[in-house]
């Protein structure tokens, strides 16, 4: 099996897993960081969403080796001891979220979309949402929690 | 009202650990020494199995066990039940065929389960299922309820005839043809409701253990209630008694019915960890979900409106054919009739109303409730009906529903299809709606939409839902195996602090938030001193579950009975400790008072002494501050509501844009508003996703065309506008707290409110109906087909 070495919210990982694992089966499995969830096997739903090298990528999606070497964030390593990220407390705020399962999927996602807009209009939130799917909120306070969000780290 | 209490816009406590990556749901839950399941699926609609061979996949690298649907039917074990029986016109009981774990003679949907196995690894047990050979004997298939019931269809029970499993009626069928005798007008529709997959965002997962020195078996699930699965598993499928079987069902991502139901996973990774000695896991992948989840709605409808001169609607008969899908699913066979039908009056005053339903078996995946259950059903025929009414007749559609609407000083209402509406002004609740839509403004905003050549229609609905479901006399009268109650446990703890266990389970809703702002205003005690603990049966002594907007009117209702034990409770703790008599004992914001005097004790004072009761006279006040209460209500509670939708439609393309969607809902008494307004917010989209873009497809085979989010349209981020929500409560709902439910109005009012919108649109091209899902290619060729006449 091969080995694969990526540092993971800060901290290096390695472990030997089979060649077809999922970076998100290394995520839970191997690491026990079960924020990163699996909601669909087409790479459509979005829950799945984490960071690699600073760019939202589906976790789904890339085999753990394609990690390798690679700087990856998860939803776990977003707050500071329990205060959350402005872009979590928008969430929180604006009630963003309602089961979770998605939640981290969509912050994750957010945080990209900031990066690169920090000022995005409701119409670019809502495409830029296009892979991430919720059924409970009706998309509608996420979008104002990502522009609220994003309001709270533009500062 | 306090910044906590009922009535405020409280930040849920839950979102910390859904935030941070912390949420403990089932998937994330593992066992030491833990196996992992595969279920094989068949691949066909119909077909017998003539012989199964295991032997490769037994041997394959980590497989530790197959099982098939001989070792399930040799080891005794019962079927899934169903849990309400419905009786058909002539009064025999409703076909039951078995429906069990594994399959052993014929397969009777795409994704029914053939066999299981059980490997060291998911990989591994996935690996070795590849490996099974399966001959099948294909047969031909049926999956349309009207081709089902025809003579020579073919049958999915042999000993099903004409694949019906029961064919009821309800209301009188002398008056309504009376009605239609004095009839003016006389309206028709034929609407199909189409088959939508429920989709919650999480995949089912079962984890099963045993604990061979205690005989405890232990299930973790995801379930809408835990307690009722173990129930169900234990009694009637594995025979395990309850004591022996606990069933926790942790953080659970999003349910809309779809969790409700006792699947064949539960039980069999319950009956493979006794059998291995080992805990036994199976996941569910999404394709997996969409070919095993039950389905929603799939009901075919032909319904008529019979009119006086005025307006007046003077009576309804409807006649439904509903699909059950290949096997009865829970609750399936009364969501067509006891949630359907019994909803028929609407919002209007007819006199005299019968109904049919005949409920059919198809080569399809389980049809149950899905986020309205019955109700979306009903109300999608009756407000495309009304519509309709309102063009034949030439009445305004707004002046015509204000013609028909129940008065709120006929409540009590009696309808003729068995309900007693207890509370709710449905003309006022209009009015609001069409305020907070500026109806007034239609034109305005139809002109500006038609100068950019796209065409606008403005649709409404109005809508009535019976939920807090339900008073159990009643529900067991008409066939339901189960009671239809609550319960509540509020411990208060020697310092003060509470923790609360309730039967409700909470999978979005905010529970967590909300039970706690009950408790907290009711006990006058700190928000933060409140814990809320839900979904595990080793916990919470009883519980039926999360289900028809029940968890506020119901198990709210037993959270309230039970804290009004702990006052009294505590009133005579304070009373002995105070040397005052009980009577003069008063409790206001967490302080018990003698009247009339500054001589108080507060809540936490009261606590502690409970525990510490050195001085009780034990004969007549025992120490501790811990009380249960089960709560049957009285009554449905039946919230109401007015929406209307506004759509912009390019003729060019058949594309519909939701341009404004106005929602206005009677839930009676709100306690959270923020979390009221995002479970509206979810429901309308929920069902403005079944009006324009979801819909369940099998082939010509019995083939599920739409199994992947490649293929079935979830509602995305920019098919959605902001939506516009708005209360307007009415008090006096027949349960303590007032509340009537909020997690499916969305989904019940928003479908009629798009398809007369997109109808309303095009009715300038000649279209009169046009079919759910609205999509670009249905919508396309409407306008053609009526432009070519």
């Amino acid at each position: 099996m091969p080995t694969v070495s990526m540092t993971v919210n800060g901290k290096s990982v390695s472990a030997d897993v089979e060649s077809r694992t999922l970076l998100v089966q290394f995520l839970r499995e191997h690491l026990a960081l079960t924020g990163t969830h699996v909601g669909c096997d087409t790479s459509q739903c979005g829950a799945c969403v984490v960071h690699v090298n600073g760019v939202s990528a589906k976790s789904c999606t890339m085999l753990a080796i394609q990690a390798d070497g690679a700087d990856v964030a998860t939803i776990e390593g977003l707050d500071d001891n329990g205060t959350l990220h402005p872009m979590q407390e928008a969430f929180r705020d604006n009630h963003g979220l309602q089961c979770g399962f998605c939640t981290p999927g969509m912050v994750m996602s957010a945080l990209d979309l900031v990066k690169n807009n920090p000022s995005p209009s409701e119409q670019d939130v809502r495409e830029w949402l296009e892979g991430n799917i919720c059924r409970c909120t009706g998309y509608h306070n996420i979008v104002k929690a990502i522009q609220a969000g994003a309001a709270a780290m533009r500062g | 009202m306090s910044e906590t209490g009922i009535g405020a816009r409280v930040k849920r406590v839950e979102d910390q650990r859904f935030l941070t990556g912390q949420g403990n749901y089932t998937d994330d839950i593992n066992r030491p020494n833990q196996t992992y399941a595969h279920i094989l699926r068949s691949p066909h609609a119909h077909a017998r199995i003539r012989s199964l061979d295991t032997a490769e996949a037994a041997a394959s690298a980590g497989v530790v066990a197959v099982f098939t649907g001989k070792d399930i039917a040799d080891s005794g074990v019962g079927g899934l039940p169903c849990g309400w029986q419905i009786h058909s016109k002539d009064g025999s009981p409703m076909a039951e065929p078995a429906h069990p774990m594994l399959v052993a003679d014929k397969v009777r949907h795409v994704g029914d389960q053939v066999a299981m196995v059980i490997a060291e690894t998911r990989d591994q047990a996935r690996d070795a299922a590849e490996k099974i050979v399966v001959d099948y004997e294909a047969l031909p298939s049926v999956t349309a309820t009207d081709v089902a019931i025809k003579d020579g269809a073919p049958l999915v029970h042999d000993e099903v005839a004409l694949n019906t499993c029961y064919d009821w009626e309800l209301g009188d069928k002398a008056a309504t043809e009376a009605g239609f005798a004095n009839a003016a007008h006389v309206v028709k529709v034929d609407v199909v409701n189409n088959r939508i997959i429920p989709n919650a965002m999480e995949p089912r997962v079962a984890l099963g253990d045993y604990d061979g020195s205690t005989g405890d078996y232990t299930l973790f699930t995801t379930s809408q209630n835990p307690h009722v699965i173990r129930l169900l598993m234990g009694a009637f499928v594995l025979q395990i008694p309850e004591h022996k079987l606990r069933v926790m069902a942790p953080d659970v991502g999003g349910g809309f019915g779809s969790k409700i139901f006792h699947y064949a996973e539960e039980a069999l990774v319950t009956w493979a960890a006794r059998k291995l000695g080992r805990p036994v896991k199976w996941t569910s992948d999404r394709s997996e979900a969409f070919m095993t989840d039950a389905h929603g709605r799939d009901h075919r409808t032909h319904a008529e409106l019979a009119i006086d001169g005025d307006g007046k609607f003077l009576a309804l008969r409807v006649s439904t054919l509903a699909n059950m899908g290949a096997y009865l699913s829970t609750f399936a066979t009364s969501i067509p009739t006891y949630l359907s039908a019994t909803l028929l009056a609407g919002v209007y005053t007819t006199p005299a109303i019968y109904s049919e339903v005949r409920a059919v078996f198809t080569n399809t995946v389980p049809v149950d409730a899905v986020r309205g259950a019955g109700r979306p059903e009903t109300t999608y025929m009756l407000e495309r009906l009304v519509d309709q009414a309102a063009k034949q007749t030439g009445i305004d559609r707004a002046e015509l529903r204000r013609r028909n609407f129940i008065q709120p000083e006929q409540m009590p209402y009696q309808t003729p299809v068995a309900l007693q509406y207890d509370v709710g002004d449905y003309p006022a609740v209009f009015e609001a709606g069409l305020a907070a839509a500026d109806y007034s403004g239609f034109a305005g905003r139809k002109a500006e939409t038609e100068s950019r050549g796209k065409l606008r229609g403005l649709g409404i609905s109005t809508y009535i839902e019976a939920c807090g479901i339900a008073p159990s006399a009643v529900a067991g009268a008409l066939g339901a195996r189960a009671g239809l109650y609550e319960s509540a446990q509020v411990r208060v703890h020697p310092t003060g602090s509470v923790t609360l266990f309730t039967g409700s389970h909470s999978h979005g809703q905010g529970h967590e938030t909300t039970f706690a702002q009950v408790v907290s205003e009711m006990l006058g005690v700190p928000f933060e001193s409140v814990d809320v603990s839900h979904g595990d049966t080793a916990k919470v002594q009883f519980g039926m579950g999360t289900y028809g907007s029940r968890s506020l009117a119901v198990g709210g209702s037993a959270i309230y009975k039970a804290c009004e034990k702990i006052i009294d409770k505590a009133t005579k703790i304070a009373a002995h400790i105070l040397e005052a008599s009980e009577a003069d004992i008063e409790f206001k914001d967490g302080n018990f008072t003698v009247a009339g005097t500054d001589k108080s004790m507060a809540f936490g004072e009261v606590a502690l002494a409970a525990y510490v009761p050195h001085n009780f006279p034990h004969e007549t006040l025992e120490p501790g501050l811990d009380e249960n209460a089960f709560y049957d209500p009285l009554n449905f509670s039946f919230p109401s509501g007015c929406h209307i939708c506004e759509v912009e439609v390019d003729p060019e393309t058949g594309v519909v844009d939701v341009a404004k969607f106005t929602a206005v809902d009677d839930i009676g008494r709100v306690v959270n508003p923020m979390i009221v307004e995002g479970q509206v917010h979810g429901g309308v989209v929920h069902g403005i996703g079944q009006a324009l873009l979801e819909g369940c497809k099998y082939d010509e085979n019995g083939q599920l065309l739409t199994g992947s989010y490649m293929d079935y349209t979830m509602p995305r981020a920019d098919d959605m506008p902001f939506i516009t929500v708005e209360q307007k409560s009415v008090m006096g709902a027949s349960n303590p707290l007032e509340v009537k439910g909020v997690g499916e109005v969305g989904a019940i009012g928003s479908p009629p409110a798009v398809i007369n919108a997109v109808v309303d649109a095009l009715g300038p091209l000649g279209v009169s109906d046009v079919a759910m899902p609205a999509t670009p290619m249905t919508v396309w060729q409407a306008i053609q087909e009526a432009q070519a006449h």
